[in-house]
C-alpha cells in the first residue's frame, strides 16, 4: 500500500465515525425526550458532520479514484466504511444514546488532542477545530451520565444495562487498523496504547460518581473483526440504506 | 476595486441567523485576495456544522455581484479555530441590545455551571441555565429569575 492510500484509509476511518454518529444521532431529530435534549443532540450530530466534512475534504484530496465528499459520504457500501462498530449501534433508548455519547467523547477527545501534536498539519488543523466542540459534547455526555447513573433506580438501571451492551466495544477503539502503525511510527497517527489506560481511568472515574459500576466482561467482542477492517455489525447497513437512499436513487441530485 | 472598497461593501453582509450582527463582527471574513480581476473572500467557519455556513457564502457573492463585483470565490480555512474571542467589543454591545448575553469568558477548568450570565434585559445575576444549547449551537438558553425572561447567551467558545 502507498503512503498516500494509507493516510487515505485512516482519515476515512476518522470521517465516517463522526458522519455515521452523527447519523444516528440526527435520528432523534423530534424525537428527543424533551425539547432541550432534542435540540442539544441535533446540534450535536450537526458538529459531528460538520467535523467528517472537514475529514472527508481532505480524504478526497488523497483518493486514488478522486471522489469528493458526497461521493465518499453516500455511494460507498457498508464494508467500504472504516467506523469503529460502537457508532454504528441503534439508539434504543436516551440512556444508550448518552452511554453510547460518553464513551466515544471520551475517546475522540484523546484523539483529537493526540492529533494537535501530530505531524500532519492539515489533520492537526482539523483537530484543533474539532476539540473546542468535542469538549462541550463531553461536558453534555458526562453531565447526563451522572444525573442518569445517580438518578432513580430504574434510570440507573437503564444506564447499567446500556453500558453493559457497549462496554465489549470499546475494546476497539484501541486496536489500531491494518495500516495504521505505520501513520504511529511516522508521528501522524496517536499511540492508541498510550490513551487506553488514560481513558479507561477518565470512564472508571465518571462511573464510580454516577453510581455505576465499570462491567464485569471483556472490552473485546470474541469471533468478530473490526469496523476499522469494513467488518460492521448489521445495523451499519440499515443506516446506510436510509442515509444514502435519495443519492442512490436520483444519483447527482443537489438541494 | 481595492481590499479595503471590498470590505466596506463586506461590512453590510449579516448574520443569517443573529441580524445584528455582520460577518465582520463575528470574525468570520478572514481576508480578501484580489487577483487580476478575481475576488477571494476567505471565510472561517464558526462552528464545524454550522448551517448558516453556506448561506453566509451566498450572501457575500451576492452583495459583491450586486456592487458589480462579478467574479468571486469563497475560500475556508479553519485554523487558527474560530473562537468567540474574534467578536469586537461593538459586536457584544450590539448582542446585548438585541436581547442575547454576549459570551461570558469561561476558563478552562470552569464548566457552564461555574459562570454568571447577566440578564441582557435588566442586568441581574440572578439567572439560571435552561440548557446548554439554545436555538442554535452557538448559543445556550438562561432564564431570569428577576425578570423572569428567558434569554439567549451566546456561548464563549474556546
Ligand atoms: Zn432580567
Amino acid at each position: 500500500m502507498k503512503d498516500q492510500a494509507i493516510l487515505f484509509d485512516y482519515i476515512l476511518h476518522l470521517a465516517d465515525n463522526q458522519l455515521i454518529l452523527g447519523q444516528r444521532l440526527s435520528e432523534l431529530c423530534g424525537h428527543g425526550p424533551e425539547l432541550e435534549q432534542d435540540i442539544a443532540i441535533t446540534n450535536i450530530a450537526l458538529d459531528l458532520i460538520g467535523q467528517a466534512q472537514l475529514l472527508y475534504d481532505y480524504a478526497g484530496q488523497l483518493d486514488e479514484l478522486g471522489r469528493d465528499q458526497d461521493q465518499l459520504a453516500f455511494l460507498r457500501d457498508a464494508h467500504e466504511f472504516r467506523n469503529v462498530q460502537l457508532v454504528e449501534q441503534p439508539n434504543r433508548d436516551f440512556a444508550h444514546v448518552i452511554v453510547r455519547q460518553y464513551l466515544f467523547d471520551e475517546y475522540m477527545f484523546r484523539i483529537y488532542q493526540a492529533l494537535t501534536d501530530g505531524l500532519d498539519e492539515r489533520l492537526a488543523q482539523i483537530a484543533r477545530k474539532a476539540i473546542i466542540e468535542v469538549k462541550y459534547h463531553l461536558r453534555f455526555s458526562r453531565n447526563w451520565m451522572l444525573r442518569l447513573g445517580d438518578g432513580t433506580d430504574i434510570s440507573n438501571q437503564k444506564m447499567q444495562a446500556a453500558l453493559d451492551r457497549f462496554w465489549p466495544f470499546t475494546g476497539e477503539l484501541f486496536q489500531p487498523g491494518i495500516t495504521e502503525d505505520i501513520l504511529t511510527k511516522a508521528g501522524v497517527a496517536p499511540e492508541l496504547k498510550d490513551l487506553e489506560p488514560q481513558w479507561l481511568e477518565a470512564v472508571t472515574a465518571t462511573l464510580k460518581e454516577a453510581n455505576l459500576h465499570v462491567p464485569d466482561r471483556p472490552r473485546q467482542r470474541s469471533g468478530t473483526g473490526s469496523g476499522k477492517a469494513g467488518i460492521h455489525t448489521e445495523h451499519l447497513g440499515h443506516l446506510l440504506t436510509e442515509m444514502q437512499f435519495l443519492q442512490r436513487a436520483y444519483p447527482g441530485l443537489k438541494w | 476595486m481595492t481590499r479595503e472598497q471590498i470590505r466596506a461593501i463586506l461590512a453590510d453582509v449579516t448574520d443569517p441567523e443573529i441580524p445584528v450582527l455582520t460577518l465582520e463582527d463575528l470574525g468570520v471574513i478572514r481576508d480578501v485576495i484580489i487577483r487580476d480581476d478575481t475576488v477571494e473572500v476567505v471565510i472561517t467557519p464558526t462552528y464545524s456544522g454550522c448551517p448558516a455556513t453556506d448561506l453566509m457564502s451566498r450572501d457575500i457573492v451576492r452583495t459583491l455581484r450586486g456592487a458589480g463585483v462579478e467574479n468571486v470565490i469563497i475560500t475556508r480555512r479553519i485554523d487558527p479555530p474560530w473562537t468567540t474571542d474574534l467578536l469586537s467589543d461593538e459586536a457584544k454591545q450590539k448582542l446585548k441590545d438585541y436581547g442575547i448575553a454576549p459570551p461570558v469568558w469561561m476558563r478552562e477548568d470552569q464548566s457552564v455551571a461555574d459562570i454568571t450570565v447577566p440578564c441582557p434585559r435588566c442586568g441581574s445575576t440572578r439567572t439560571e441555565l435552561i440548557s446548554e444549547f439554545g436555538s442554535t449551537a452557538c448559543k445556550a438558553l438562561y432564564r431570569c429569575q428577576d425578570c423572569l425572561e428567558p434569554f439567549d447567551h451566546f456561548k464563549c467558545h474556546r
